[in-house]
């Protein structure tokens, strides 16, 4: 596999990380480096192996359906950039 | 004061002769005299702390006092404490105050310890060197010019300097257990799910897991009797009967079966390190032990999986700072797409970054199953190599570190080269096994070795008697660093 200058910028966009072209070609210099690593995970064989997610294979706990938070969206709102009225305030989406 | 191990700080407690403002105190004294040394606390507040000693000091007055109320405690800022600045090491949560507690502050905090200060760390724990956190590299109290490990290495160089008796961290590749070997301290990842992660900042969900430094196996045993146990407010918190940690210190090792992994002792130790790990598997031999040769054949997979899984899982817990409810945003944009991306180019350190973007790639359309599903398979095959060996041994010995501590900017330029310091230690957590380092050695530049134990699930109370019978032996534990050596 060979990543390009334009997958360092197709996948700083989908995670919506700002990078100048100068920073794309140096990340883009590391990351052949960290894949030259990762590929080596190609070398075996795994097609009967039951792919692990989780070190303990738990299942999800159920719990009842009621009500065990309570409100506290005013200390939560106040380490917020701009809140105002219970909202928190970003940039106009629509005209 | 700062030679006594936290039994006897806790005796001392107990029987008033010594109060815990006073030790509070002296201890916010040491910081104050040597943090800007080796760097190792992003956040102190004497007021908070010395109100929580008084609380404490009422509390031992009153007889109802646990073993560790009046202690203090540093934590690594990555766990969010109420009131204060908790940063996770990074810009994007400078000035973020938390408006709640971690479940493993809430029990220090029920057991009556003090909250010493924050920790320095590699921001969002990603790193084995702590360069890469905003607030400054942290220093090695054994040697300035070099880097005391990572992530959790202002916890791990607070406890090497004396500027705490005892830290948390959190070990997600190896982040307790390599900064405890290059700082000379001690230090215990246990069991996936064994400590709460409820409020620890989220770096990689399936492998991270929150543990103690101090500087004996039996100090970490009563630590650990705190921080364990079950919340069910973090999914993967596991509903086990409470275990008293420091129950079977002192039993005999005779009959103790060690493996010695052959992937683990092959070219690329150094060989200081090499001597001072076989010369405390000698000291085992002594006390009884056994050892077996092992293999775990997956291992050389097991950074590349890591570095596929750890970026996956952190591309989608770090896409919750954006500049909206919290944190970091930047001060000039566009729109909001752009207020997005400036506020994560900005808040976020390049090594953040990098692994973002590894992760998304992994992640993003078409690569999944090459990558992350491939990455999960490898993780099986770890598991299974780790199973196949404890029916043939009851822990298993190993290096914590290919080498002792490096020089700081010796590593940085190359991620790859940095990757590699957990070489030894990543495993553990694909398969979700208890892990520690004690000290066994110092190099011929003066330097910790360090001596990684690994157990079978659950079997952390069998690994601090492991290692708590060598430290009865032998004194690397008690070895002092030049700052710690420090009167003042």
């Amino acid at each position: 596999m060979s990543l390009t200058l334009h997958d360092v910028q197709r996948v700083a966009m989908l995670a919506r990380i700002e990078v100048t072209d100068t920073e794309s070609e140096q990340i883009l210099e590391q990351l052949h480096g960290i894949f030259k690593l990762i590929e080596q995970m190609q070398s075996v064989d795994t097609a009967a192996i039951e792919p692990m997610a989780h070190a303990q294979d738990a299942v999800g706990r159920l719990r009842l359906d009621t009500v065990t938070e309570t409100d506290q969206h005013e200390l939560f709102q106040s380490v917020a950039p701009a809140a105002e009225q219970e909202l928190y305030l970003v940039p106009r989406v629509i005209e | 004061m700062i030679d006594s191990s936290l039994k006897q700080l806790s005796a001392d407690l107990a029987a008033r002769k010594i109060s815990s403002v006073e030790l509070t105190r002296a201890y916010l004294d040491r910081i104050e005299s040597n943090n800007a040394a080796i760097n190792a606390f992003i956040t102190i507040d004497p007021d908070a702390s010395l109100r929580q000693a008084q609380a404490a000091d009422k509390r031992i007055a009153r007889g109802d006092a646990q073993p560790l109320t009046g202690i203090p405690v540093a934590h690594k800022d990555i766990w969010c404490a109420k009131g204060w600045r908790t940063t996770c090491g990074s810009r994007m949560l400078e000035n973020f105050r938390s408006p709640y507690d971690a479940h493993v502050i809430e029990r220090f905090n029920a057991a009556g310890a003090v909250i010493l200060g924050k920790t320095n760390m590699d921001e969002f724990a990603m790193g084995s060197s702590n360069e890469n956190s905003w607030f400054g590299p942290v220093k090695n109290p054994w040697d300035t010019e070099y880097v005391p490990g990572g992530s959790s290495g202002g916890s791990a160089a607070a406890v090497a300097a004396a500027l705490a008796p005892a830290a948390t961290g959190t070990d997600t590749g190896g982040s307790i257990r390599q900064p405890a070997a290059l700082c000379g301290v001690s230090g215990l990842k246990p069991t996936y799910g064994v400590v709460s992660r409820y409020g620890m900042i989220a770096f990689a969900s399936s492998l991270d897991q929150g543990g103690p430094l101090a500087r004996s196996s039996e100090d970490l045993a009563l630590l650990l009797d705190t921080m364990a146990g079950f919340d069910a407010r973090d999914s993967t918190s596991l509903e086990r009967p409470p275990e008293a940690y420091t129950r079977r210190l002192d039993e005999p090792l005779a009959g103790l079966r060690i493996g010695l992994p052959k992937e683990y002792f092959g070219e690329g130790i150094s060989a200081d390190v090499r001597k001072s790990v076989e010369d405390a598997i000698d000291e085992y031999r002594k006390l009884g032990a056994t050892t077996v040769d092992i293999r775990l054949p997956a291992s050389d997979l097991s950074v590349p999986a890591y570095y596929v899984i750890a970026p996956a899982e952190a591309s989608s817990n770090l896409a919750r700072y954006d500049g909206v409810r919290y944190g970091y945003r930047a001060e000039s944009y566009d729109n909001l797409l752009d207020m997005y991306c400036k506020t994560r180019a900005q808040g976020f350190g390049s090594e953040v970054k990098r692994r973002i973007l590894v992760g998304t790639y992994v992640l993003s359309h078409g690569y999944y199953d090459a990558y992350y599903l491939q990455a999960q398979r490898i993780r099986r095959l770890i598991a299974r190599d780790f199973a196949q060996a404890f029916e043939q041994c009851d822990v298993i010995v190993s290096p914590t570190s290919p080498s002792t501590a490096f020089r700081i900017g010796e590593r940085t330029a190359d991620p790859v080269k940095m990757y590699l310091s957990d070489i030894f230690t990543i495993a553990a957590n694909l398969a979700g096994l208890p892990g520690m380092s004690i000290p066994c050695g110092l190099d011929a530049a003066g330097l910790p070795v360090g001596l990684q134990i690994i157990g079978n699930y659950f079997t952390e109370t069998r690994m601090l008697n492991v290692a708590n019978v060598y430290q009865k032996q032998t004194d690397w534990h008690l070895r002092r660093s030049p700052i710690a050596s420090n009167s003042s």
